[in-house]
């Protein structure tokens, strides 16, 4: 029987964790490498890393970074943020990330998810979805819609619909990243997570919301979901990643519990 | 030299990373005539059956390795390469080389909970002995990508098991060849010391 994952999700900006990052441990600052190999130490089940630089020669920059984390990192390695092409899918598949996420520019030209498919295979495209809570209406039955560049844009897409969409390109795994639960350590949207979860047969990660370890317990279980994404959770050292791995074994959910 | 065999099937520089951290230096290599000088041949592979049967007998890779394996070269399959090692796979219905007598098939679920593919870490339950799996203990669990699995046709040649809805093999091995369906290049501290045994093993079992 499959595990329950973990997954952390690190923002790099200039290939420097991003600011708003703090850390307990001050020798970590801004050091993505670092804390990669930390969560790896610890027992984290996969790894995201959002590339947030604005300037142009980002590329290189993500490349070299996640050259560094692929040498000294042995889990599953994911890396999103600005993706638009296959050369970009491509070049950090070499650079050794496992997965390539798209998120706006798939929703932009839904294509790239298909032509990163055929590129690097179904199972390594991950489709990551923002969605806000608009209420049911005739142009969004789910109550759900799409949004892009941070959440600024709505797109007048169902969510449901673009994540069966998504499956039908060749997306292997779908982020379902609520901008409403983002950062209130509220708790994951349970009720989204699970309607989208009952609507795909690609597993389902739910990301956006996380404060507590049962919050993580109810995606799981209640949201359907198969994986929990964390970000400020671990990264300001309120919690580790060995610890919340516990608290869900302890609740009786299938976790890898030796590394 | 152990070389990594390159047949444009997926991500050979993270089984290359993964070797050096365990302090076995592997090049990758596309040429049959270097890869039948090998002293130890990983054959990895993360794709679909029939495109990667293609490409490796393009470049003479499959009669390259078929004479490496007869010629006693320690061998490890990862993923793809393990189900190219069984004689035919159901994937685009694809003759496979057949270095272990059996078949590669689909996962086939009613129920709509079950993922395909079979996607993340799963416990790989050691049946047998295998200079391998030294170390491996039961609990252990292993990263795994795939939409097909391996049947060999005889159990002796089944060394390990996994449990998704039913139970399949997840490593098998004849003699100086062993293939896992997990990846152990991104299975953490566990799949490090697979490879690290297989940086030692000198393809007796």
């Amino acid at each position: 029987m499959l595990s329950k994952r973990l997954i952390a999700c690190l923002d790099v900006r200039d290939g420097k964790l991003a600011k708003s990052v703090k850390f307990v441990d001050t020798k970590d600052i801004g050091d993505p490498v670092e804390k990669a190999r930390e969560y790896y130490l610890d027992g984290l089940d996969e790894l995201v890393f959002y590339d947030i630089t604005a300037s142009s020669d980002r590329r290189n920059i993500m490349l070299d970074v996640v050259e560094a984390v692929a040498s000294q990192v042995f889990i599953p390695l994911s890396v999103g943020g600005g993706i638009r092409s296959v050369a970009d899918a491509t070049d950090l598949r070499l650079a050794g990330a496992e997965k390539i996420n798209v998120n706006s520019a798939a929703v932009l030209r839904p294509s790239l998810i298909a032509e990163c498919a055929e590129a690097v295979g179904d199972q390594n495209v991950v489709l990551s979805m923002d969605i806000l809570h608009v209420g049911r209406s005739s142009e969004i039955p789910s109550g759900y819609e799409i949004v892009i560049n941070g959440g600024r844009k709505r797109m007048g897409l169902d969510a449901l619909a673009w994540a069966r969409s998504g499956e039908q390109l060749g997306a292997g795994e779908l982020v379902v990243n609520s901008i409403d639960a983002d950062g209130t350590k509220a708790g994951y949207e349970l009720e989204l997570t699970a309607a989208i979860a009952e609507a795909v047969r690609i597993p389902v990660i739910a990301s956006g919301g996380a404060g507590q370890p049962d919050h993580l317990y109810d995606a799981l279980t209640v949201g359907k979901a198969d994986a929990a994404l964390v970000a400020s959770m671990v990264h300001y050292g309120e919690y580790k990643v060995s610890e919340l791995k516990q608290h869900l074994h302890h609740r009786g959910l299938k976790m890898r519990m030796s590394w | 030299m152990t070389f990594i065999v390159d047949y444009d099937a997926g991500n050979l520089r993270s089984v290359q990373r993964a070797c050096l951290e365990v302090g076995l230096q592997a090049q990758i290599c596309a040429d049959p005539d270097r890869l039948r000088r090998a002293e130890r041949v990983i054959f990895p592979g993360v794709g679909a059956a029939g495109s990667a049967m293609r490409s490796l007998i393009e470049r003479g890779l499959d009669d390259a390795l078929r004479e490496v394996i007869n010629a006693g070269v320690p061998v490890l399959g990862i993923c793809l390469g393990l189900q190219i090692s069984l004689a035919h796979s159901e994937e685009s219905d694809t003759q496979t080389l057949g270095l272990v007598a059996g078949e590669v098939v689909r996962f086939r679920f009613d129920q709509p909970e079950l993922k395909i593919p079979h996607m993340g870490w799963n416990e790989v339950r050691p049946v047998k002995a295998h200079p391998l799996l030294a170390g491996i203990e039961p609990g252990d669990e292993f990263y795994f990508v795939h939409g097909y699995y391996p049947k060999p046709a005889h159990t002796e040649d089944v060394f390990a098991l996994t449990d998704y809805e039913h139970e399949f093999a997840s490593a098998i091995g004849r003699d100086n060849y062993f293939g896992t369906q997990f990846h152990p290049e991104k299975s953490g501290r566990v799949g490090l010391r697979l490879l690290n045994n297989f940086a030692g093993w000198n393809g007796q079992c």
